[in-house]
């Protein structure tokens, strides 16, 4: 399926779709944290999930990828179940995520850190390793090739072999993004992956999103807070307020959605939040 | 293979310093030989002599001569050099040193056991970041593993069982091995099950676990009541061929010890995870000194043989050595050879994905666990692999010293190897090996000697070395973390995260300052992409 195709669909087929979640919720405690959120993400798309901050959004990642275990709910990736899993059977499942606050391995260089990104794709095991059989010999050529292709791709190769903490923080989310590809995933998960970039930067990263769908085949879905990179880039976008969701659809539609407006203006006391406004607008008008 | 790696290098702009090198190895081998040949001390001027034979001088030319092998790894000198300097000084000097004082090989012996565990320690906390103070429990394992069957202990087992069991034997050999069987199977299905668990497949897993557990025991009973036939035969242990074997089962009970200890406290981490490894490691310590039918409690187990390899033997006599100094001298080859083996272990782990994946648990458990590593797994094969090191080297031990107590394995022991570790410096191969000589060296030749040389001054006793032995070696410890926090000889990873704004070269590179400020709150305003990046001339060698 292409991507155009995509785009051109409003709703696609359910054969197509590669993630579907219905009824999931998150209980802590006395607060729920995700309230029954149905999302159906169909295959090779970029969608995103929005909402005001302490909407839910995180948790709602943490519980796909296995951190947190669902109250209740079903995740099932082409067709099969999640749940239980721990993250890292996800991840050999075929959902790679970055992270909000950024998890970089600090004393690895950024070629260390894709490789380890690897991990669950290499045959080798403790053997291999130990008395160095062909098959490690070709474990690691193929890690260090993968993570050499994916620093490529995102533009870091010149820090190949520079510590991951010395790169600039918008190349941090971009090493992230390395890593999460070079699992071979079906769908990659990005929380909020524009944070703390500046417009080049977060241009370069809009660039990158859109190939990582088109040249990589890889399904995208993002949580962002920049209005205007989630408006031009999402094919669907589902908004989330306290833990619910309350709308979802076509990045038009959901723009002039009155609940959404609603979302993030009758909380709109604090500054930082007008902004976000303006922004939606903003997004709205480009 | 990536390029940074954990290592070594001589500094880039040392002079070569072969000639350097062989003549001071000459020196000091001269010097040790003389001092420890008193066929040759005799001939001496008796000033000279005595000076020589001074306690505190000997072990001074002792730490001197092994200097030497640390001057031939470091410096930079010619192959050859540094070869024929480490290998006459391990292979011909250090030996022919230990004929007429086996306590140089004693030494020996010693460093290349505490090497073993600190190498063992470094993967679990140095690599895989899991603070274990229980350690010495895996050392004791192997310890008793030999200790028990290559002495007269498995005699006087057998004989217990002997006078004290019904003739039951075979019932409860068949009656374990059933039960072992029906467990391992069911735990298998349970495992098989997919999706999430149930608290009943839980509790059943439990269950089951538990009567494996029983299982396992009803079946050595069962087997050592059916042997028991053979008491008499074993008052003296094993056939010590055997040795070689107990090298292999000590590596696995060490192992599968790792595992029954990791399987339970693996899921906390830091203080936590210190505290109860702490309390497991004195479990097995209390529990050699309570299960006095198999480990003889507190007085511990003795004589303990070892192996004996004829043409070796004679070697060790034809070269001077008295038949009851062979099996020293044969346990110091075999302890060369398990080094070189653990160390070639530790460096193809520690270049491998597994290595790759503790030093991601190490750094940020979550992320790593996001990017498809098995947090359990792989924290349990690094503890497996720290206590089969501990494991084999307890083999040496118990044949060395010829005598195991709970004593020799108390917590104490256990922080000494973290020292070691933490001294020479962590997740780095090298640093351990000379945190442990180091530490060795202080503990049991340079301390003791300083109080022998000062005995007869008469010092009043708060001035007295001799009795100050520990604050020395305190001292000595509380210097060196604040000098050298990094360790001894750091890895390449320690030393880049802690010295990376110190360039040698004094000018900084705007890069420099950007990285340092660089949070992500004020990320977006300090940072301006067209800054060239210092990616390339630092390859040259800027922090290296």
């Amino acid at each position: 399926m292409t991507a155009i195709s995509n785009r051109a669909s409003a709703r696609p087929a359910p054969s197509s779709t590669i993630l579907s979640i219905k009824g999931l919720t998150k209980i802590f405690g006395g607060l729920t944290a995700v309230n029954s959120v149905d999302l159906e993400i169909p295959r090779q798309s970029i969608v995103s999930v929005i909402g005001p901050n302490g909407a839910g959004k995180t948790t709602f990642f943490n519980m796909i990828t296995g951190i947190y275990e669902p109250s209740s709910g079903s995740v099932d990736l082409d067709g099969v179940s999640l749940l239980g899993l721990r993250p890292d059977q996800v991840t050999s499942a075929g959902i790679a995520r970055t992270f909000q606050n950024i998890r970089l391995f600090a004393s690895m260089d950024s070629q260390e850190n894709v490789m380890v990104g690897r991990h669950s794709r290499l045959k080798a095991g403790y053997i291999d390793s130990l008395l160095r059989t062909k098959r490690f010999h070709e474990s690691e050529k193929e890690a260090e090739d993968v993570a050499n292709l994916m620093l490529e791709f995102v533009g870091l190769s010149r820090f190949r072999h520079e510590l991951a903490t010395n790169l600039p923080y918008g190349d941090q989310r971009k090493l992230e993004i390395a890593r999460a590809l070079a699992t071979s995933p079906k769908l990659v998960l990005l929380d909020e992956p524009a944070a703390g970039m500046n417009p080049r930067e977060t241009e370069e990263l809009k660039s990158l999103i859109r190939r990582i769908r088109d040249d990589l085949g890889v399904t995208v879905c993002l949580i962002e807070h920049d209005m205007r990179l989630v408006m031009t880039l999402s094919e669907y976008i589902t908004v989330l307020d306290y833990g619910s969701k309350i709308a979802e659809g076509l990045p038009h539609e959901v723009r002039n959605n009155p609940k959404v407006m609603e979302a993030y203006l009758g909380r709109g006391a604090a500054a930082g939040e007008y902004g976000k406004e303006e922004q939606l607008k903003g997004g709205a008008n480009a | 293979m990536t390029a940074i790696r954990p290592g070594s290098q001589p500094p880039v702009a040392a002079p070569d310093r072969s000639v350097a090198l062989i003549v001071l190895a000459v020196i000091s081998s001269a010097l040790l030989l003389i001092s420890q040949e008193s066929s040759w001390l005799a001939r001496l001027p008796s000033a000279l002599a005595n000076f020589l034979k001074n306690p505190l001088v000997a072990s001074l030319v002792l730490t001197f001569f092994l200097a030497n092998l640390l001057f031939a790894y470091r410096w930079k000198a010619s192959l050859w050099a540094k070869l024929l300097v480490g290998g006459l000084s391990l292979f011909l000097i250090l030996p022919w040193a230990g004929r007429d004082n086996t306590s140089v090989l004693d030494l020996a012996i010693q460093i290349g056991i505490f090497a073993a565990l600190s190498l063992g320690l470094n993967i679990v906390v140095g690599l895989a970041g899991l603070l274990d103070l229980g350690y010495i429990a895996f050392f004791a394992v192997g310890a008793y593993t030999w200790g028990i069957f290559g002495s007269g202990q498995i005699g006087k087992v057998l004989t217990y069982f002997k006078d004290n069991s019904a003739n039951n034997g075979p019932v409860v050999a068949v009656g374990g091995l059933v039960l072992l069987i029906v467990t391992a199977l069911s735990l298998r299905a349970i495992n098989r099950v997919g999706g999430k668990r149930t608290p009943v497949a839980s509790w059943a897993f439990l269950l089951a676990a538990l009567g494996l557990v029983i299982g396992v025991t009803l079946l050595v009973r069962g087997l050592v009541m059916l042997a028991a036939a053979n008491a008499a035969g074993l008052t003296s242990g094993v056939n010590p061929n055997f040795f070689w074997l107990f090298l292999i089962l000590a590596i696995a009970a060490a192992a599968s010890v790792g595992v029954l200890i990791g399987l339970p406290v693996l899921k906390l981490k830091g203080d936590y995870l210190a505290i109860i490894t702490l309390g497991l490691g004195e479990v097995i310590r209390v529990l050699a000194n309570n299960l006095s039918t198999y480990t003889n409690g507190s007085q511990g187990i003795t004589p303990i043989g070892s192996a004996s390899v004829p043409w070796f033997n004679s070697l060790a006599g034809a070269i001077g050595f008295t038949p009851d100094q062979y099996s020293l001298f044969f346990l110091y080859f075999v302890v060369l050879i398990i080094i070189a083996v653990i160390i070639l272990a530790n460096m193809r782990l520690d270049r491998s994905k597994i290595g790759r994946a503790w030093i991601a648990i190490r750094e940020d458990e979550i992320a790593a666990q996001a990017m498809g590593v098995p947090l359990v797994q792989t924290k349990l094969i690094a503890f497996a692999t720290g206590a089969s090191f501990a494991g084999i080297m307890g083999v040496i031990f118990a044949a060395k010293q010829g005598f195991i107590s709970p004593e020799s394995f108390i917590l104490n022991q256990s922080i000494s190897v973290l020292s070691m570790v933490v001294l020479g410096g962590l997740g780095s191969i090298p640093g351990v090996i000379l945190g442990a000589a180091v530490v060795t060296i202080l503990n049991i030749s340079l301390l003791p000697s300083l109080g022998e040389a000062t005995a007869s001054l008469n010092l009043p006793p708060q001035v007295n070395p001799a009795q100050l032995q520990r604050l020395v070696f305190g001292g000595i410890l509380v210097a060196m973390m604040l000098f050298r926090p990094e360790g001894l000889l750091p890895s390449v990873r320690q030393r880049r995260m802690m010295h990376e704004d110190d360039d040698p070269s004094g000018n900084m590179t705007p890069q420099d300052s950007l990285a340092g400020e660089l949070k992500p709150e004020n990320a977006a305003e300090v940072y301006s992409p067209g800054v060239a990046t210092r990616a390339d001339n630092e390859r040259g060698g800027g922090t290296q």
